[in-house]
């Protein structure tokens, strides 16, 4: 169990930087000694509104934010307003001496009100825009955190801005936290011990995979903007020239699918990634890829819908689109991961189960993990860890020694074909179609051709679901309660769990990653000896319980939200029924 | 060096007897032949029309995609094989209508494709509709009143695009084709053949005739191929009421750099070629400390 659980949450219009803030001070928290889990909350526009980002800071590893504030960090009267009744009554909230503070918002509250001339400090040491750097110094401060490691971060932040400008904010931040300790001391003592030395590295699971995805050897990607995936093709492109890949910001989705589909024809590793609504648009493309039997990787990071939706949101909504759209029957891999490591994982192996089927893989995120940050051991992220399976991949010389006429689309006993891209010599020119082909290549509409064809797809997605892994169990082997979740519903499922363990109930945790062809077997044997199956997810209908009682024939309570936020095991706990 | 029977295949093609694109076939295999490349060296992408079947028809590396993504698809094979010469034939549906964004941002990219599209102003494969260059009035299934779009000049927007090599054939033309063809295939960036091509089956009201009386030779004119108004200008006599249509090269530049010359990764070699992990391994290694 947990001893230490602080909740810090930063609250401020959006351009204060109050996501970048956030994210910095997240990491001088790991620096510190914490593991944390950091998640924005915006609204879909650049300026204005009101955006916090939470912090939660813990000894243990936490994988979900809490309900309750420990140290509100207020840059704005509105924040005190939105946040007041979030907090405990033993924290703190730092704000600026010169912000009002709305009638009646802290009545009644217990804890400190640090009241300090943020703006004044910024001002004096540097420019109005480092306001935020003396809040967090000053939050620091009456937390007990090294100030280093928060002027550590900000210097490497503004590094690249130069030298002055990371001056001026250890300035700021020296002040700030000089007058908070002079005014307020110190008025949370977290009582930290010492904290294992191992590295941690502090990021959200879009950069989780994509560090992956460079790893596993991904030369081309394409993609548009769409939130929440973009921070993908962002990571990518700014990764492009330096580990040689391209990345092309296409003209739109179904020019990003298809030209994905196009270099991996030509037999480098691709993918692409988008939201729902952007993935809507790639669907046919990816039927495309089934028909030409090319292996593709597509990221979708899922947010709510219909239409535009929630933007800024997030949902595990789009789970049966990404089983079952498109036309015509053809087998895919759907895998959910739910932690950033795991979708550092799932990088690795949608590349090589994309070779190995020459097939679609499509790695299912969501908003939620797409934007929060957790701390997890580098090691975790280790190259190391990477090896490589290209499938039926073959070699001009390979081809060659063959000692008959390559047949591109050759049926076999798996229903997979060894592959030689174009380019590779006389037996490398062969028609790749849409349209049903031979084992050759040329287009027919010969009635055995079309059976064998829809076989070798069949046979395709039989081998597919002998390679997916049983779903991951936490806590005891048995118990009287078992929630099931898929993707990010995993944290705070696995925390409501644990604080029902610690009351004397007796729950434990199935955590599905590969939900596509769902391993049918291995789930029967996993749920084998459960009694009581809830199935946690963030949409309104329920789609996974509807699929494990279509594919396995058990039932499961559904216990949902959707209303666009994170669950917490609050929420879960509040709405589960006695 | 490849002769045109070596990009001969033993498949007949199932096109109807005297359709435009037996004339560009045989364009296309002389061109080749010309080039000095071979079947291996050729990727030949196509969309879905009754022209886009060529691939299937040529002994040559192909993509038959799907309808109107022909340019997205070729535009992700050249990134990933900058080695190989890339051709995309497709007709106006295809280039035009469903895939008309890519063509936007396809001629802008200036990527090394060559954008061979058979024009024959309607829809042959779905069996006589309207197409984005049919003329207004054309009465088709979809049009039954006559169609009141007006007609989409692909030549002048390539041009305003700013595309580098902007050309017109005409299917009958097989001399002057395969040089258009063999030209656009050297061409630094894209290249785009409007090629002028009757359907026998379901445009009768343009046969060969009403071609033949309205195609003329630009450089029979003294046209300036590298002075953009004047390309504007012939541009703008097809669709129109000029009763002529401008063929051979309308414009053209070679100082422009294509797109594949400026992505850093492929400067000095195609990702195909490229070795599985391109970098150091301490490279690798180290991209998990930027999260430390």
């Amino acid at each position: 169990m947990v001893m230490i659980d602080l909740t810090f949450r930063i609250g401020g219009e959006a351009g204060q930087g109050v996501e970048s803030g956030g994210a910095g001070f997240a990491k001088a928290l790991t620096r510190g000694g914490y593991h944390v889990v950091g998640t924005p909350d915006y609204y879909e526009r650049i300026r204005g509104g009101h955006n916090f980002f939470t912090i939660r800071a813990s000894d243990e590893p936490v994988y979900a934010i809490d309900d309750e504030v420990d140290v509100l960090i207020a840059m704005d009267s509105e924040s005190l307003v939105r946040h007041a009744d979030k907090l405990s009554a033993k924290g703190a909230v730092v704000v600026d001496e010169a912000t009002k503070i709305p009638e009646g918002a802290l009545d009644g509250y217990s804890g400190t009100v640090a009241r300090l001339p943020l703006l004044q400090i910024a001002i004096d040491n540097g420019a109005a825009v480092m306001v935020n750097t003396a809040a967090l110094a000053a939050a620091a401060q009456l937390v007990g955190l090294d100030l280093q490691h928060v002027v550590g971060v900000i210097t490497e932040n503004f590094g690249r801005k130069g030298g002055a400008v990371a001056e001026a904010n250890r300035q700021v931040a020296q002040q700030a936290a000089r007058l908070a300790a002079e005014r307020y001391g110190q008025v949370i003592r977290p009582g930290l011990a010492d904290r294992p030395s191992e590295a941690q590295a502090v990021l959200d699971c879009n950069r989780a995979f994509a560090m992956g995805a460079i790893m596993a050897g991904c030369k081309f990607a394409a993609g548009y903007p769409m939130t929440p995936w973009t921070s993908v093709l962002e990571y990518l492109a700014g990764h492009a020239d330096a580990y040689g890949l391209v990345v092309k910001h296409a003209e739109d989705e179904i020019g990003a699918v298809n030209m994905a589909v196009g270099a991996a024809h030509a037999g480098v590793r691709a993918m692409t990634g988008s939201s729902g609504g952007g993935f809507d648009l790639m669907v046919e493309g990816l039927s495309l890829a089934a028909a030409i039997e090319v292996p593709l990787v597509v990221y979708l990071a899922q947010r709510p819908g219909p239409a535009t939706g929630l933007s800024t949101r997030t949902a595990q909504a789009d789970l049966l689109m990404a089983i079952y759209s498109s036309h015509g029957e053809w087998p895919r891999i759907v895998l959910a991961p739910h932690t950033p490591e795991e979708h550092f994982q799932a990088a690795l192996r949608a590349f090589n189960l994309a070779e190995r089927y020459q097939s679609l893989v499509i790695v299912l995120s969501d908003e939620y993990s797409s934007t929060t940050v957790m701390s997890r051991p580098a090691s975790l992220f280790a190259f190391e860890q990477v090896t490589i399976d290209r499938g039926k991949l073959l070699t001009r010389a390979e081809v060659e020694t063959l000692g008959q006429p390559y047949l591109r689309f050759q049926m076999t006993a798996d229903g997979v074909s060894p592959r030689l891209p174009p380019g590779n010599g006389p037996q490398s020119v062969y028609l790749a179609s849409s349209n049903l082909h031979t084992e050759k290549g040329h287009i027919t509409e010969d009635p055995q051709v079309a059976v064998q064809a829809a076989d070798k797809r069949r046979l395709k997605g039989e081998g597919m679901q002998r390679e997916m892994r049983a779903p991951y169990r936490y806590g005891p082997a048995e118990a009287e309660l078992t929630l099931i979740t898929w993707g990010s519903s995993y944290g705070a499922a696995r925390e409501a769990m644990e604080q029902i363990n610690a009351q004397g109930g007796s729950a434990n945790l199935v955590q599905f990653v590969d939900l596509w062809p769902l391993p049918v077997d291995a789930v029967r044997e996993a749920l084998s000896a459960t009694k009581r199956l809830v199935c946690i997810e963030t949409n309104a209908t329920g789609q996974f319980a509807h699929l494990l009682r279509a594919e396995t024939g058990l039932r499961a309570e559904s216990l949902l939200r959707y209303d666009g936020r994170p669950l917490t095991a609050g929420y879960i706990l509040a709405h589960l029924e006695a | 060096m490849a002769t045109v029977q070596d990009f001969s295949n033993d498949v007949r093609p199932t096109w109807c007897p005297g359709c435009g694109d037996f004339g560009i076939w045989n364009a296309l295999k002389r061109a080749f032949a010309a080039s000095g490349y071979g079947p291996d060296e050729i990727m030949m992408v196509t969309g879905i029309g009754c022209g886009s079947k060529m691939n299937d028809y040529t002994r040559i590396s192909g993509l038959h995609t799907l309808h109107g993504r022909t340019l997205a698809v070729a535009t992700g094979f050249k990134l990933a094989n900058s080695a190989m010469k890339v051709i995309c034939v497709h007709g106006d549906g295809d280039g035009y209508g469903e895939g008309g964004n890519h063509f936007l941002h396809t001629v802008r990219r200036n990527i090394g494709l060559v954008d061979l599209v058979e024009n024959n102003h309607v829809y042959g494969l779905t069996r006589g509709q309207y197409s984005p260059t049919s003329q207004p009035g054309f009465k088709t299934r979809t049009s039954p009143a006559g169609a009141l779009d007006a007609p989409l000049n692909p030549v002048a927007l390539a041009i305003a695009e700013g595309a580098t090599f902007v050309a017109r054939g005409f299917a009958l033309d097989l001399g002057q084709l395969s040089s258009l063809i063999g030209q656009a295939l050297e061409h630094r960036g894209y290249a785009l053949i409007d090629v002028m091509q009757p359907c026998v089956s379901f445009n009768r009201a343009m046969d060969y005739d009403w071609y033949r009386s309205r195609v003329y030779k630009v450089e029979d004119e003294g046209h300036d191929p590298s002075d953009r108004l004047a390309a504007m200008a012939r541009a703008f006599e097809y669709p129109g009421t000029s009763g002529r249509i401008p063929t051979g090269i309308l414009y053209r530049r070679e100082d422009v750099p294509a797109y594949e010359e400026q992505v850093a990764a492929i400067k000095e070699q195609a990702l195909a070629a490229q070795p599985f992990h391109a970098r150091p391994t301490e490279d690798y290694q180290a991209l998990v400390k930027e999260f430390i």
